[in-house]
């Protein structure tokens, strides 16, 4: 338990530095984590703050690690066969691997978006938004207002107001994957994370959901998982680069697009590799 | 174009001409006995068909097989209310826990109970059910076919529960779903347009079979009172009159072949017609 404080304390002050100020806290931090797939090892030893409201981008090439990374965060990786852990995940300071901790709480709290929009197809876009209590057995009082709200911060309202009946697999990509996204919203999640949200889009669907982290920065604690160096550096605050399963540079967006410390970064970025 | 691609081209077209007459012949040979019998039965039965088959129950001129198509319909729908809803439950089981040594237990007693001639199941009912009760019985009938229902309808639900991609059953697992309502509520649902149509595959499947009756519901002379008691059916009707020297009870079974056939069709468009009303629009 002690090393679990002491690392924790670490990235406190890690994510101070990085912020230049007392005032950042990491909302969430993966401690010395490290994630297998059967004896392949996807992860090692990452130890990495998640500031609160802001946006942590992880960039890198394929099978570095940083989808893996991000669903050792709400404990989606132990979804998948022969898939395990070791080292810790905090979520305000408390471990979310804890014996005593139920994973469906975590992912309640820790809300995800995946690479493929993945909308419910036998659901209208309104019982997709709702679908995510309605999983936990909760019937929202006032339905009608939830299904507005999440639309219009998921910036989709517009586009389906009067399309609240048809099925969700019947928008466009750009609109499922934002529709995805207030289906997460809807469950009020502390922590956002986006597993390559972009990656299927086209460049206009792309831009509507980069403005959408935005405008979402503000309430939440974001992550985005990328291939696309630009929009890393377009959205995010904090930038963290993984190589082979390592966590080669985290740093400040700026800091690390414009003068990376580690020759491998700036490798990346610079488009030598990857 | 050069004259070998041009001669190519023309051998690819003769090619694909005789396929297509070949499949096409194919399906009309594939099609004929299927017509061929609607044709014979309908022509046979419609001779034999009169009010008082529809309103008498058995017995010796003038009457009718009232009391067997009400057994039918009763049977079918009893052995649906056993069979469908655990062949479901169990199919789900299959798919969403697939790597449990029970599940593979239970996939692998599916795959044989399907290969089971169902006169077997039958006998294992009797001496299970029909003993124990000392009484042929409509209960007992029922469980037979639900039997024979059982490993068609677990082994649709788990073909198709696995057909549902993972990205759903992440998607729900994301938003803090319990395993259990991931499984009824996303897999289940997506699922649901294929299992419907399997269990309706199922409930016609047994509409006809014969000898999973023959020592459980048995046959009766009258209108069935009680599900423990013994009853008629068109499909044990069918079999007892025509083991007869009788024209007139031949032409009974013909009449009862065409009511039967009637019976699954209209049950199929029916069943159809009320799911359809359900679904979403």
């Amino acid at each position: 338990m002690t090393a679990v404080t002491d690392s924790e304390a670490s990235l406190r002050l890690r994510g101070a530095r990085a912020e230049g100020g007392a005032e950042a806290t990491a909302k969430m931090s993966a401690a010395d984590l490290s994630a297998w797939f059967g004896d392949k090892q996807a992860l090692r030893r990452i130890t990495l703050p998640l500031i609160e409201r802001k946006v942590t981008a992880i960039i890198g090439p394929s099978g570095c690690g940083k989808s893996t990374f991000i669903r050792c965060m709400n404990r989606m990786h132990e979804v998948v066969a022969g898939a395990r852990t070791t080292g810790d995940v905090l979520l305000d300071g408390k471990s979310v691997y804890g014996a005593d901790v139920d994973p469906v709480r975590v992912r309640r709290r820790v809300g995800m978006v995946f690479q493929k929009p993945n909308p419910f197809p036998t659901m209208s876009v309104r019982d997709n938004v709702l679908a995510g209590l309605r999983l936990s057995g909760i019937e929202p009082p006032d339905a009608d207002a939830l299904v507005e709200e999440v639309l219009v911060q998921a910036a989709l309202w517009d586009e389906v107001k009067d399309a609240l009946d048809r099925p969700g697999g019947a928008l466009s990509g750009g609109q499922q994957q934002r529709l995805c996204i207030a289906r997460c919203l809807a469950l009020e999640p502390e922590v956002v994370l986006m597993d390559e949200p972009c990656s299927s889009l086209d460049p206009i669907a792309t831009a509507k959901i980069e403005e959408l982290i935005h405008d979402l920065r503000d309430r939440y604690t974001i992550v985005v998982v990328t291939h696309s160096m630009q929009q890393a550096a377009r959205v995010s605050d904090y930038t963290a680069f993984f190589y082979v399963g390592e966590l080669v540079e985290y740093d400040h967006a700026d800091v690390i697009f414009t003068k990376p410390s580690d020759p491998r970064t700036e490798d990346y970025i610079t488009g030598r590799f990857g | 174009m050069t004259p070998e691609l041009e001669s190519a081209y023309s051998g690819r077209k003769l090619a694909a001409r005789a396929a297509k007459t070949a499949s096409s012949v194919a399906v009309g040979l594939a099609l004929l006995p299927l017509f061929a019998v609607l044709a014979y039965v309908a022509s046979q039965g419609a001779r034999a068909l009169s009010v008082a088959f529809f309103t008498e129950p058995i017995g010796v001129r003038g009457a009718g097989m009232a009391n067997a198509i009400v057994g039918t319909i009763e049977l079918v729908f009893l052995a649906s209310a056993m069979g469908i809803p655990l062949g479901i439950a169990a199919g789900l089981y299959l798919a969403e826990y697939a790597s449990t040594p029970l599940a593979r237990a239970v996939r692998f007693s599916a795959d044989v109970l399907a290969g089971v001639p169902s006169i077997l199941v039958g006998v294992v009912v009797y001496a299970v059910v029909v003993v124990w009760m000392k009484q042929f019985s409509a209960f007992a009938g029922a469980a037979a076919l639900a039997i024979v229902m059982l490993p068609l309808v677990t082994r649709t639900t788990d073909e198709l529960a696995r057909a549902v991609p993972d990205s759903l059953r992440e998607a729900a697992l994301a938003l803090g779903a319990p395993r259990w309502r991931t499984a009824i509520f996303v897999v289940l649902r997506t699922a649901a347009p294929g299992i419907r149509s399997g269990c309706l595959l199922a409930v016609a499947r047994v509409s006809g079979e014969t000898a999973p009756l023959l020592f459980t519901a048995y046959n009766s002379r009258f209108f069935n009172e009680s599900l423990f008691d013994p009853t008629s059916t068109l499909q044990v009707q069918i079999f007892t009159y025509t083991m007869t020297p009788n024209d007139d009870w031949h032409a009974q079974a013909w009449a009862a072949a065409l009511v039967l056939v009637a019976l699954v069709v209209v049950l199929n468009v029916l069943a159809r017609r009320v799911l359809a009303e359900r679904e979403p629009a």
